[in-house]
C-alpha cells in the first residue's frame, strides 16, 4: 500500500499543471477565441481521447495518468477536453468496439477534434429505467431504416449534430434485450423534430424528439441488427473512474466551509453551531469515502482486475451528496439562500441557490439511486432480480 | 499509487479467516464468552505462535517489525468471527510501550508480549464519553517505593485476561502509563451487551508500583494511543460489518414469504444495497486509516476521525438491519446475528463516538 507516485507519473503531472498555468488564464481574462485555442491545444497534447488506442487518434494513458489528467484539470476548474461529452464518453468508445472501419474514419476524427456534438437517444417517454423496453421502430426498407417514435430528455438535443439513437427493430421478442438496434443518426435527417424541455432550474439542456419517417442508412447502423443492447451496455460500461468528480466535491466542500465561515445564524456565527459543524464533518467522511473506495476500485483496475459493479457505490453518495449540500447551503442562508443571481442579497452570485435546483442532473440523469441499489443487490451481493 | 494488499498481507489474511473457522467457530466463541475466565489459553499460545502478537513489535524486540496495516489485516479477519481473544488489546499495549517506554522498558515487556507469554491490555480515559486528557482522573503519587495510586479506572478492555494493565493516570510531572500487575489490583467485571469484549473496573486504590513501572504519556502520545484504538476498533468493525451483512444477504436469498426470496422485495434488497455501500466506505477510510499510523502521521487524525466517525453510526445501523431484516429469528439468543449486533454497540463508543470524530473533523478542516 502506498499513495506515492512515480517518478514519471510526477512529472505528468507537472507537466499538466505548467501547461495549465501557461494556458488558462482567469475566467475574465478569456477571449471568445479562447475555447477553440484551448480544445485546439489540449488536443494537440494529446489528452482528448487520452486513454484511446493510438491507431484512433488517442495516447493510450494509463489508468494512472488518466486519474492525475482529471485530477489537475478539476483542481483548476479548466473547460472540458473536449465539446462533445457523450462522444467522449461512449459513443466514440461504442464505434471504436463495433463500429464499421469506415464508421471509425469518419466519426472518431470529429470527436477528438471536437467538430462534432453528439448527443444519446435511449430514453423514452414510457422507458426510463427499464431502458431495455424500448419501441422507437425502426425498419429495414431496401438500403436504409425507416424510423419512427419518439426519445425524450436528450440532453443537448438542441444543439448536437448527432445522435446516437437506441431502436426496435424487432417486436416479438423472448427477451425485451433482444431486437434492439443502434444507430448513428443526423440531426438534420428529414423527419427529426427537436423540442426543447425547460427544467426546473430553467434551463433548455434536454429535449424530446420525434421520428417521423426518418431514412437512415444501413451504413449508419453501430453494430449488428438486434446486437443494440450489447452496444449500449458495453459503451455504457467504459465507466469513468470518479476521481475527477470527487476533486470537484472537496472544492464544493471547501467552498461550503467558506460560506459557514462569513454566515451567521441566530446572531451567531455558523461555523460555531455544533450541528453545522457535524453535518459538514459529515459530507466530509462521504467525499473521503469516495475518495478511497475510488482509490481501492482503481487499484483493482491496475491489477487487472476487471470492475463491476462497484462504480455504483460512489454513484449513490454522489447522489446523496449533490442534493444534500447544496440544500444545506441554502438552508444556512436563511432568506438570502433563495436569491438568485441579481438579487440584492444572493450570496456568492446565486450560485448555490441554482445548483440546489440542479440536482436532478446528477441524481436522476445517470441512473436514479433506486436502480443503483438494485445493481448492487443483485450483481455484488446476489439478491434475486427484481 | 497502490491502495490494496501484497500477496503477503492477503495470505495472511487467508490464514487468519481458515484459524478463526478451524480453531474458533462460533460455538467456540459463545463457550469462551461464557467461561469464567473469558478467555481461552491455548488459542492463545496457538495465536501468539502464529506470529500474530509481534506484527507491529520491531524485530529487534522479538516481533516481526511489520506495519499497522499487517495489523489490521488480522485484526479485521479476527473480527469476521468475533474472535474473543485479546489480540487488539495486546497490540495497543505494545503500541504504548513502544510509544512512551525507554530502551530499557522496550526491552524488558515486548519479546514476552510478542511471544504472547505476557498479556497486556491499555486503560486510558476514566469518564464514559469523554476523549480527553481531563477525562484521566487517576492519580500516581510519588512515595518511598516509587509510587503509590489512587482512584478507579471504570472501564479497561480485556483486564481478567492480562497479567499486566497499562493504565494512564495523572503523575507528578504529568500524565503517565502505570504498569500494573493484575494480581495487585482489584479487577471487577462489568457485564455489558457484548460477552465477546469482556469490561472491567479496576480500583487503584492502595496499590503501589516501582518507579521503573511508571511510563511518562504526553499528551501528545495518548492522543496518538487513542488513534491507534481508533484504528483497531475500526478494522475489528470492518470484519464484523461484513460478516453480518453476508450473514443476512444469504438469508435473503433463502428466505421465502409470499412466494418470492425476501431478497426479492426492495424493502430487504435496497436496505442491503445501502449496508453494502456503507460497508465498502468505512472499509476504504478503515484502511487508510491504517496505512496513515506507520506512513502519514500527519494526517493521521484526520484519517482516524473520517474512518470511526463514519464506521460508529454505519456499524450501528448494519447490525441493526443485521438482526431487523431476518425477523423473529435474528432476535433469538441462539442465532448468530445478535452477537454482531451487540459488537456494534461495543464498538460505537470506543476511542471516540461518532459526534467526537465529526467535532474533530471540523476542527481538523478549518472549522
Ligand atoms: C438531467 C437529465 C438528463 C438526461 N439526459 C438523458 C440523455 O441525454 N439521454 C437519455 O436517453 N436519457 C436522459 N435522461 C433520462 C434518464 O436516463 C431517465 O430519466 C432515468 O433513466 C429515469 O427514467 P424516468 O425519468 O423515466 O423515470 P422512471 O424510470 O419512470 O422512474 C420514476 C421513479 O421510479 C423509480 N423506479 C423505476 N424503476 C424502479 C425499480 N425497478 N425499482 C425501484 N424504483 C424504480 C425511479 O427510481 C424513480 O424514482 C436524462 C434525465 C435527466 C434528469
Amino acid at each position: 500500500m502506498d499513495f506515492d507516485y512515480t517518478a514519471s507519473e510526477q512529472s505528468f503531472r507537472e507537466e499538466v499543471r505548467s501547461f495549465i498555468s501557461e494556458n488558462l488564464p482567469p475566467k475574465k481574462e478569456r477571449g471568445k477565441n479562447f475555447l477553440a485555442s484551448w480544445l485546439e491545444k489540449v488536443r494537440a497534447r494529446g489528452w482528448v481521447g487520452f486513454a484511446w488506442p493510438k491507431e484512433f487518434g488517442g495516447s493510450e494513458g494509463g489508468l494512472i495518468e488518466q486519474t492525475i489528467l482529471r485530477e489537475e484539470m478539476a483542481l483548476a476548474k479548466a473547460p472540458p477536453l473536449g465539446t462533445s461529452m457523450m462522444g467522449l464518453a461512449w459513443v466514440g468508445p461504442g464505434i471504436m468496439q463495433y463500429g464499421t472501419e469506415e464508421q471509425k474514419r469518419k466519426f472518431i476524427p470529429d470527436i477528438l477534434d471536437s467538430k462534432v456534438t453528439w448527443c444519446t437517444g435511449y430514453s423514452e417517454p414510457n422507458h426510463g429505467s427499464d431502458l431495455a423496453a424500448i419501441q422507437c421502430k425502426a425498419e429495414l426498407s431496401g438500403d436504409h431504416y425507416l424510423v419512427n417514435g419518439q426519445k425524450i430528455w436528450t440532453t443537448g438535443a438542441p444543439w448536437s449534430q448527432w445522435i446516437i439513437l437506441l431502436t426496435r427493430t424487432q417486436f416479438d421478442v423472448k427477451s425485451k434485450h433482444d431486437g434492439i438496434t443502434c444507430f448513428l443518426v443526423p440531426m438534420d435527417a428529414p423527419g427529426v423534430e427537436v423540442r426543447p424541455i425547460q427544467n426546473m432550474a430553467g434551463d433548455k439542456h434536454f429535449a424530446e424528439i420525434f421520428f417521423t419517417d426518418v431514412q437512415v442508412p444501413v451504413e449508419n447502423r453501430l453494430g449488428a441488427e438486434g446486437e443494440g443492447w450489447n452496444v449500449t451496455v458495453s459503451a455504457l460500461a467504459n465507466e469513468r473512474s470518479s476521481i475527477g468528480e470527487v476533486t470537484q466535491m472537496f472544492e464544493k466542500l471547501a467552498n461550503l466551509k467558506e460560506l459557514v465561515k462569513t454566515t451567521s445564524k441566530q446572531g451567531q456565527p455558523a461555523s460555531m453551531d455544533p450541528k453545522v459543524r457535524r453535518t459538514i464533518a459529515r459530507f466530509e467522511m462521504k467525499v473521503a469515502a469516495m475518495k478511497f473506495n475510488g482509490l481501492r476500485y482503481l487499484t483493482k483496475q491496475i491489477k487487472g482486475e476487471p470492475l463491476t459493479s462497484e462504480t455504483s457505490v460512489n454513484k449513490l453518495h454522489r447522489a446523496s451528496l449533490e442534493i444534500e449540500i447544496d440544500d444545506f447551503a441554502v438552508q444556512l442562508m436563511g432568506q438570502a439562500g433563495l436569491q438568485l443571481r441579481g438579487g440584492e442579497s444572493a450570496v456568492d452570485g446565486g450560485t448555490w441557490s441554482k445548483s440546489a435546483l440542479n440536482w436532478p442532473n446528477v441524481v436522476i440523469g445517470g441512473g436514479t439511486p433506486n436502480i443503483q441499489r438494485n445493481i448492487i443487490a443483485e450483481r455484488l451481493l446476489g439478491q434475486p432480480k427484481d | 499509487m497502490n491502495f490494496g494488499f501484497t500477496q503477503e498481507q492477503s495470505l495472511l489474511r487467508d490464514q487468519v479467516e481458515r484459524f478463526i473457522k478451524e480453531a474458533c467457530p462460533m460455538p467456540k466463541v459463545r463457550e469462551i464468552a461464557a467461561s469464567e475466565s473469558r478467555f481461552d489459553s491455548t488459542l492463545w499460545q496457538q495465536v501468539a505462535d502464529l506470529g500474530w502478537l509481534g506484527l507491529t513489535i520491531p524485530e529487534a524486540h522479538g516481533g516481526l517489525g511489520l506495519k499497522w496495516i499487517d495489523l489490521t489485516v488480522v485484526l479485521e479477519a479476527a473480527a469476521e468471527g468475533l474472535c474473543p481473544l485479546p489480540i487488539a488489546s495486546q497490540a495497543l499495549a505494545s503500541a504504548a510501550i513502544l510509544t512512551c517506554g525507554n530502551d530499557q522498558q522496550k526491552n524488558d515487556w515486548l519479546p514476552a508480549m510478542a511471544a504472547g507469554k505476557t498479556i497486556c491490555t491499555i486503560g486510558l480515559y476514566d469518564e464514559a464519553n469523554w476523549i480527553d486528557p481531563n477525562a484521566i482522573t487517576a492519580e500516581a503519587h510519588a512515595n518511598e517505593a516509587g509510587y503509590e495510586l489512587k482512584g478507579i479506572k471504570p472501564f479497561v478492555n480485556d483486564a481478567a485476561a492480562a497479567d499486566y494493565l497499562l493504565l494512564a493516570v495523572n503523575a507528578p510531572n504529568g500524565l503517565a502509563l502505570a504498569a500494573v500487575a493484575k494480581d495487585s489490583v482489584k479487577i471487577t467485571h462489568q457485564p455489558t451487551m457484548d460477552t465477546t469484549k469482556p469490561m472491567a473496573s479496576v480500583d487503584l486504590n492502595g496499590v503501589s508500583i516501582s518507579a521503573e513501572f511508571l511510563l511518562p504519556m504526553s499528551e501528545d502520545q495518548l492522543a496518538f494511543l487513542t488513534d491507534c484504538g481508533a484504528v483497531a476498533t475500526t478494522a475489528e468493525m470492518v470484519g464484523a460489518g461484513a460478516a453480518i451483512l453476508e450473514m443476512t444477504s444469504n438469508y435473503a436469498k433463502e428466505r421465502i414469504q409470499f412466494g418470492k426470496p425476501i431478497g426479492q422485495y426492495q424493502g430487504v434488497k435496497h436496505r442491503l444495497a445501502d449496508m453494502y455501500v456503507d460497508l465498502e466506505s468505512y472499509r476504504s477510510l478503515s484502511y487508510y486509516a491504517a496505512w496513515s499510523v506507520d506512513d502519514d502521521i500527519e494526517g493521521l487524525a484526520k484519517a482516524v476521525s473520517l474512518a470511526k466517525g463514519y464506521a460508529s453510526d454505519a456499524f450501528a445501523q448494519i447490525g441493526i438491519d443485521g438482526v431487523g431484516l431476518h425477523g423473529a429469528i435474528g432476535f433469538t439468543a441462539e442465532y448468530d446475528a445478535q452477537l454482531y449486533l451487540k459488537r456494534s454497540k461495543w464498538a460505537r463508543p470506543m476511542y471516540g463516538d461518532s459526534d467526537y470524530h465529526m467535532d474533530r473533523i471540523a476542527t481538523l478542516g478549518g472549522l
